[in-house]
């Protein structure tokens, strides 16, 4: 219960700034456009690359702008707030709460990724439904799973993210390590180039990686691209690096426990 | 008019000699300086790549080569790395106002536009720029055009008018600022929005928006127009030709219009508290 009462007030807090949400609905809507229109020259020269075709491509462009904020695939959220708390020392109070750290803020980016998934995400969505054709989850079953892997990309991705940001437990600033980790997860998650793209064993590489867990599993269930049992190992493969990271997550914190000396004090 | 260019030449020297203190400033850090700066080069690859790995799948976007968007991708990098490099950080302002060092900015005697240009000058935004460069010259050594004289003034044309532009949006982006420091993002939408649009060769977007792209938000006049004339074909749309050499003008009246905003701005801020 405490963690759903976290969660909500990290909503609330991120629905403060209207004027940001929609300037920043109007600039992902802006690339959905120019994103669908480069996918529909390539699938016109070749309209089964990747296996996909035009109208699935051109979903995939409209959930991408919807899971950059969602999923935080930019880096920022809760892990953020973190790693500015151990800069200053204040983190040796979250150490205090009788709340375990992980759960705490896994619990605040959360409801950051609720806020950002009703906003964010669903804005440019339906401006992409207005103007493009566009695919559906073609049942309830459907739209359950992809519930489902959309809450395990955002899990993964905080795992990245904190894992990023206990860095600086050691490091004292995690930026250049952020920038870094953004880098991979802007190309490795697909939402520039669709991993179905890749040549050759770059794909096979770019599926297995954590960053695939992103958009790329969400969106194959949703286009119905992985269907039955395909959506099924979709999930557990995102449930797998969801595991394995916030087991990591775990051990690096109880480890960093032991390293924090309070700045200054 | 001597006064008007007395004053601008202050601006300028103002402009960079906080420029160049900006640049020390960074070079304290210089492992910090230069690993952001490979960092920059590499981001802006990975653009690059992913333009390359879409070719993997075909052999034209819009009736282009490969080696023709490169043309195009490398000179709109290059006009929005420098403009991103001269005056990027007039998005900061916003931060500015919110903390009220703006105002401190305003009582000093230099030009208002030249610090907050100036403010933080990253010069490890070259390596944006030397990332877009090497694609450009890739592009046109795997073009292998017949070079006239003019096709080569038009290269520098091309950067110097692109990067008018850009400098215009980031302005326009800057002044909108004092209306709202929250919707800050939507300048993004028009500057690396922009950038994103002038990489690939119109002919991929729909009649109605090459024509707002001309017309309304002049981003066609970045490397589009220009880059027809050096890649020696006509207009896909069928529209004139004189475009192809209308740049100066879509920059000259687009900077117009970021100069009357700004002023605009800035006789409108009245400090924020109270």
């Amino acid at each position: 219960m405490l963690y759903v009462a976290v969660a909500v007030r990290a909503f609330r807090r991120y629905a403060t700034y209207t004027a940001a949400t929609l300037a920043g609905i109007f600039t992902n809507s802006v690339f959905g456009v120019i994103i669908s229109y480069t996918y529909i020259a390539v699938w016109t020269h070749n309209p089964s690359a990747g296996g996909y075709d035009v109208s699935d491509a051109v979903t995939y462009a409209w959930l991408g702008q919807a899971m950059i904020m969602t999923v935080a695939v930019w880096g920022g959220g809760a892990t953020d707030d973190l790693a500015a708390r151990i800069r200053t020392g204040d983190v040796a109070l979250d150490l205090y709460r009788p709340v375990g750290l992980l759960g705490w803020w896994l619990a605040t980016d959360l409801g950051r990724a609720a806020y950002h998934l009703l906003t964010r995400g669903l804005a440019p969505t339906l401006v992409g439904a207005v103007l493009f054709d566009l695919r559906y989850p073609d049942g309830p079953v459907t739209w359950l799973l992809f519930a489902v892997s959309t809450v395990l990309a955002v899990v993964v991705s905080f795992g990245i993210r904190m894992l990023v940001t206990a860095s600086a437990f050691w490091l004292l600033d995690d930026t250049g390590v952020k920038q870094l980790q953004i880098v991979v997860a802007m190309f490795f998650s697909g939402l520039v180039v669709p991993l179905v793209l890749f040549p050759g064993w770059t794909r096979d590489l770019a599926m297995a990686l954590p960053w695939a867990a992103f958009l790329q599993v969400p969106a194959d269930i949703w286009l119905g691209r992985r269907a039955g049992d395909e959506a099924w190992w979709g999930l557990i493969f995102q449930a797998a690096w969801a595991a394995a990271l916030l087991g990591v997550c775990q051990v690096v914190l109880q480890r960093a426990r032991r390293k924090v000396v309070v700045q200054g004090g | 008019m001597a006064e008007v260019l007395t004053r601008l030449s202050w601006a300028l020297r103002a402009y960079l000699l906080l420029a160049a203190a900006w640049v020390r400033v960074s070079m304290a850090y210089r492992a910090s300086f230069w690993m952001m700066t490979v960092a920059q080069f590499v981001v802006t690859g990975l653009d690059f790549v992913a333009i390359v790995i879409m070719f993997a799948n075909v052999d034209a976007l819009g009736g282009f080569s490969l080696a023709e968007v490169a043309f195009l991708y490398g000179g709109a990098g290059l006009c929005l790395g420098i403009a991103d490099l001269l005056l990027g950080n007039i998005e900061r302002l916003g931060t500015r106002i919110r903390m009220g060092t703006f105002d401190a900015m305003m009582v000093r005697p230099v030009s208002l536009f030249a610090q907050v240009a100036s403010d933080q000058f990253a010069l490890r935004r070259l390596g944006r720029i030397t990332q877009a460069a090497v694609v450009l010259l890739w592009s046109i050594v795997a073009l292998d055009l017949d070079w006239t004289p003019s096709k080569v003034l038009m290269i520098g044309y091309l950067v110097a008018c692109g990067t008018a532009i850009f400098t215009a949006f980031f302005t326009l982006g800057g002044a909108m600022q004092f209306l709202t420091i929250d919707a800050a993002e939507v300048a993004n939408a028009f500057t690396y929005g922009g950038n994103t649009f002038a990489q690939y060769p119109m002919t991929i977007y729909p009649r109605e928006i090459v024509k707002a792209l001309t017309f309304l938000v002049p981003i066609g006049f970045v490397n589009w127009y220009p880059s027809l004339y050096v890649l020696g074909r006509p207009d896909p749309f069928g529209l004139p030709e004189w475009l192809q050499f209308a740049s100066p003008v879509a920059a000259v009246v687009l900077g117009l219009v970021a100069a009357w905003a700004w002023r605009a701005g800035v006789r409108r801020y009245r400090s924020t508290g109270s």
